[in-house]
């Protein structure tokens, strides 16, 4: 029997128009597309394996617990918050490159070696 | 985390399942809540780093730009707009590729409910031989695969259930319990500047699914209405969705918006668009605010909503940003639309200029449960659900 739509082929179709790529090297830009791919997927793990540590909390657990399970509105802020910290620690390095606009001269440790090792 | 108060996204369980909302299981969920949490940080934590980095070494190192184009060609060399703009362009795909697993993979139920609901009622006007329009037919806005009129299979609504599930994620459910914020903005609009304003007949052009329509339909029991597009996969999800949240006064008319002859002059008292314009094109539109103001009765309203226009005093930086979603969002008529003159184009479409209306609107919603966007200070240029009113009202005969 065939399967008139197949998600698995036709969930990620490329949408008509052609795709712009932004960063000098286009290979960076497909990694980076895979590694967020994969942050997201860490995200919904962690929100299931939240779902099941608080219904550990309370009481025994079934499938059916989990997919119905609702937060309170303390619970969602605070899966808000996770969410909020989780993305703040895998995007550091824009914060970093941020916080280095206004030091354009700044020292590598390279620099600093060099300088330390200098006689008086 | 500190102890302040939350103040990101609700949780995507508050969104509102009427009866034609695609089930989603509990990792669905949590896909579309990491999704709009993304977005929300591309908004509030990168974008104002984009700007530092405009000020701090383009706008030092580069030509004075004298339009909004030269200042995005300048960002395009910037390492931090690049990994934005990549990273943005990402999420969005990774949206429509979320949604699209929730609703093909359950595509045989939703359609066979679909049809249930809309087989022989007269409210669904389909006509197949309708051609779309070429500024849908190139391109699929705000890539969304297939836009809002192909069909995998015949009766097929996987389209317009993802973009009803997933748009939860482009505002971070800015747009309220049922994505229909738009129309509750403008019916409060007009039941505070026009408290006795009675429609007969409401028409609501390139409604897609009614979502924002059916505030209005509900705010004007009494009311014909009328949603316009030219999907039919959206239309006929729309009827379902309206008679799954019990609003009956809503009728969906598969028709191009630049002929509506179907409807004589004057037939409607109110003419609506909500975010349409921007997805149209410079050939379609002055036909489209003619036959507007054709079917407009005397004494009659006409508005369109969307996002600020580029004006003179709006800086290029943020003209730039805001023309994101054209040059990369598969949104292209986006850029010229917003640098038209309005007023001008409402006049030529036949109304006088003293019965020109202006105004401004945000979502709103259930305050309790989601973000006010008339009170957040994340400007997301372009995806911010606040908007402005450009229309007209007809004198009385």
């Amino acid at each position: 029997m065939t399967q008139p739509i197949d998600p698995l082929a036709l969930a990620g179709a490329k949408p008509k128009g052609k795709r712009p790529y932004f960063l000098d090297n286009p290979d960076v830009e497909r990694v980076m597309a895979i590694t967020m791919a994969v942050a997201q997927e860490l995200a919904v793990m962690r929100e299931r394996l939240d779902t099941v540590e608080r219904l550990l909390e309370a009481k025994g657990i079934s499938q059916a617990d989990i997919e119905n399970f609702q937060p309170t509105p303390e619970q969602a802020d605070a899966r808000g918050a996770w969410h909020q910290e989780y993305l703040a620690r895998i995007l550091r390095i824009y914060q970093q490159e941020i916080e280095a606009l206004d030091k354009p001269d700044e020292p590598t440790s390279e620099d600093i070696g060099v300088e330390l090792g200098q006689d008086g | 985390m500190t102890d302040k108060t939350y103040d990101g996204p609700p949780d995507y369980r508050l969104v509102g399942e009427h009866g034609m909302f695609p089930r989603t299981t509990h990792d669905e969920k949590a896909r579309f809540n990491f999704l709009a949490h993304l977005n929300r940080h591309l908004a509030s934590r990168i974008l104002p780093g984009v700007k530092t980095a405009y000020e701090t070494r383009i706008e030092p190192n580069n030509p004075v730009p004298n339009h909004r184009n030269q200042v995005r060609k300048q960002l395009l060399k910037d390492p931090l707009f690049q990994h934005w703009s990549a990273q943005r362009r990402n999420t969005m795909e990774l949206r429509q590729q979320a949604g699209r697993w929730v609703t093909l993979r359950q595509a045989e139920a939703m359609n066979a409910k679909a049809r249930d609901l809309t087989e022989g009622d007269e409210r669904l006007e389909l006509d197949p031989d309708l051609e779309i329009p070429p500024y849908l037919a190139k391109i699929d806005h705000h890539c969304m695969p297939g836009s809002y009129h192909d069909e995998l299979v015949p009766g097929d609504v996987t389209g317009p259930a993802n973009y009803d599930c997933g748009i939860f994620v482009t505002t971070g459910g800015g747009l309220g319990r049922f994505n229909d914020g738009g129309g509750h903005a403008v019916v409060k609009w007009m039941k505070t500047n026009r408290p006795d304003f009675a429609p007969k007949r409401i028409l609501d052009i390139g409604g897609g699914l009614g979502q924002n329509v059916l505030p209005i339909a509900q705010a004007y029991p009494d009311a014909e209405v009328v949603c316009l597009d030219t999907g039919a996969p959206s239309l006929r999800y729309g009827l379902a969705r309206a008679k799954e949240m019990g609003v009956d006064n809503v009728r969906f008319v598969q028709a191009n918006a630049e002929d509506m002859s179907r409807y004589p002059d004057g037939h409607f008292d109110w003419v609506q668009s909500t975010m349409f314009l921007h997805e149209t094109s410079v050939k379609s539109m002055p036909k489209i605010m003619k036959e507007s103001h054709r079917v407009l009765a005397p004494g009659g309203i006409c508005m369109h909503v969307e996002q600020p226009q580029y004006s003179p005093d709006m800086p290029l930086y943020e003209q730039a940003i805001r023309d994101w979603d054209a040059f990369y969002n598969n949104e292209p008529f986006w850029t010229k639309m917003h640098e038209l003159d309005l007023d001008q184009w409402m006049v030529d479409a036949g109304f006088s200029r003293d019965e020109l209306l202006h105004g401004g609107v945000a979502a709103v919603v259930d305050a309790e449960l989601f973000p006010e966007h008339a009170n957040d200070d994340v400007e997301d240029y372009g995806r911010k659900a606040a908007w402005h009113i450009v229309g007209g009202e007809k004198k009385a005969a």
